[in-house]
């Protein structure tokens, strides 16, 4: 706690999660698991091209290229000739390739194999953070947290049944639109924390977890973010204590909580 | 009075036509049964009244007070339902999403609302239930419950006993006729004939023979004696 390093780390990782969990619910029974992995992916060539260009304030890139994406994703997966699942994987392989590419050609330092490593696993990054990545990660987490409470009702709405609001005249395209942005933010802050390929379990395991106990779309959604916020804590404690890799080591808390949960699911039945 | 009028309807998507020259209007109170092969245009119709969908031509007007948001609708299923966290209180009170307006939360009288439907659907007990482990004609109930949070006036029901063991679509049949006998209008698409032929007012009959009117002129119109001899089960 004495170094100011560790203290950005808790502070941002206890955030990032809170906000990552919050849509977990939303995007599993969306079917859309897979965007978070997708959108992370591109995040990870928009990172590349920050990289090279030399930008210092890489989010500042990375953040409208990802939303961007996220927004045609779910605008094509209502009318497009390629249809959801098959969009995603052609996004999310191709910026890949693009970012790894690019880092190979324009190598920005030595170690290409440690910046890709880093940017894919996370490392250390959330250890290095500086203080306007800090102060940028806080208000988005907080306008995150806004808007997921403002519009809990509208979201629990479209999720459960798109036709019927619809129907009664809620908009639901501009609510996805919100969803989608809400994603590509939550995305981009994730990568700071656990790394672009381990991004989709921030999102997916707490929801997992808690509908393995709790019944009410409400009670899942706290529970999961109180369960996600404990997880990111104790794994940057443990991986800080044991010297492994944070990413890596939030997601094996992640995973192992989940593991509880289903024990306890299956008690309670 | 005339709820709603549809003049020289045109339904379909860009480029293919599934019913044209649709004419037909709803009075308050009525029971509409709209019955037809697949591929009629049934589930096509009941979107374009709900202005989910553009009719190709034709016009729809909406008369006493009625819009489209204020419409009471009972959708078919889809997947994600079937093992959405929710419970059945939750589910009913987004029922309520069109008097949300510009506010964020429920008011006061939407939740009451919504216990006086539970109520009126005997669901009041399973409030905290989980939506998931109900029971397919328990599930019905949740949804009719939803649809009528949203309206005082008229319910579209879209295929209301699909999936229902014999038993519990009677029970769903007369919980329909019990609403129906309270004022509030039906529209209703189904696959089992015999018994929209008995509960209904008038049916609308899309499809190569097309067919509007009253449950008796359909007996003997070609389209219904045809359909009416199949024994009531022609899907």
């Amino acid at each position: 706690m004495a170094y100011p390093f560790v203290r950005y780390a808790l502070i941002v990782g206890v955030l990032i999660a809170l906000c990552s969990s919050l849509l977990g619910v939303i995007l599993v029974m969306k079917r859309f698991s897979y965007i978070g992995d997708g959108l992370s992916h591109v995040a990870f060539g928009a990172m590349a091209i920050a990289a090279v260009i030399g930008l210092t304030d890489r989010m500042a890139l990375t953040l409208p290229i990802t939303i961007l994406c996220a927004i045609l994703l779910l605008w094509s997966g209502q009318n497009a000739k390629i249809k959801g699942d098959a969009a995603i994987a052609m996004i999310s392989v191709g910026a890949l390739a693009f970012g790894y590419l690019l880092m190979n050609v324009f190598p920005a330092s030595s170690n290409i194999a440690g910046d890709v490593c880093s940017s894919l696993f996370g490392s250390t990054k959330i250890l290095t953070l500086t203080k306007v990545e800090v102060i940028l990660s806080i208000v988005l987490s907080i306008v995150v947290v806004v808007l997921f409470i403002a519009l809990y009702n509208r979201f629990f709405a479209v999720t459960f049944d798109e036709s019927f609001a619809q129907a009664v005249g809620t908009k639901t395209k501009l609510l996805n639109f919100v969803i989608a942005t809400i994603i590509a933010v939550i995305v981009v802050l994730a990568m700071n924390l656990v790394g672009s390929l381990l991004v989709s379990a921030l999102v997916i395991f707490p929801a997992l977890s808690s509908m393995r106990i709790f019944k009410s779309f409400k009670s899942v959604t706290v529970f999961s973010a109180v369960l996600s916020v404990f997880c990111a804590l104790l794994g940057i404690i443990l991986s800080i204590l044991f010297e492994t890799p944070v990413g890596s080591t939030i997601v094996i808390t992640d995973i192992v909580a989940f593991g509880i949960c289903c024990l306890v699911g299956a008690v309670k039945k | 009075m005339e709820q709603l009028i549809c003049k020289n309807l045109k339904l379909g998507y860009e480029n293919i036509t599934l019913a044209e020259d649709l004419s037909f209007s709803v009075e308050k109170g009525d029971y509409l049964c709209i019955v037809g092969e697949n591929g009629a245009g049934k589930s096509t119709l009941m979107r374009t009244l709900l202005r989910l969908q553009k009719p190709l031509a034709g016009t729809i007007e909406y008369n006493d007070n009625l819009t489209a948001s204020s419409i009471g609708y009972l959708p078919q299923q889809t997947i994600i339902q079937k093992d959405f966290p929710a419970s059945v209180y939750e589910v009913v009170l987004s029922g309520c999403q069109n008097s949300l307006g510009w506010h964020l939360f429920y008011s006061k009288e939407d939740r009451a609302k919504v216990l006086k439907n539970m109520e009126r659907l005997g669901i009041t007990d399973y409030a905290k239930r989980c939506y998931r482990e109900l029971s397919g004609g328990q599930q019905q109930r949740v949804l009719l419950a939803r649809a009528l949070c949203a309206t005082e006036k008229m319910l579209l029901l879209d295929e209301p006993v699909a999936g229902l063991d014999p038993l519990v679509t009677n029970e769903m049949y007369e919980l329909i006729d019990k609403l129906n006998g309270e004022g509030i209008t039906v529209i209703m698409i189904s696959h089992d004939i015999a018994c929209s032929v008995k509960y209904a007012k008038h049916v609308l009959h899309l499809g190569n023979e097309f067919f509007f009117g009253t449950v008796e002129d359909y007996r003997h119109s070609p389209a219904g004696s045809k359909y009416l001899e199949g024994g009531g089960h022609h899907h």
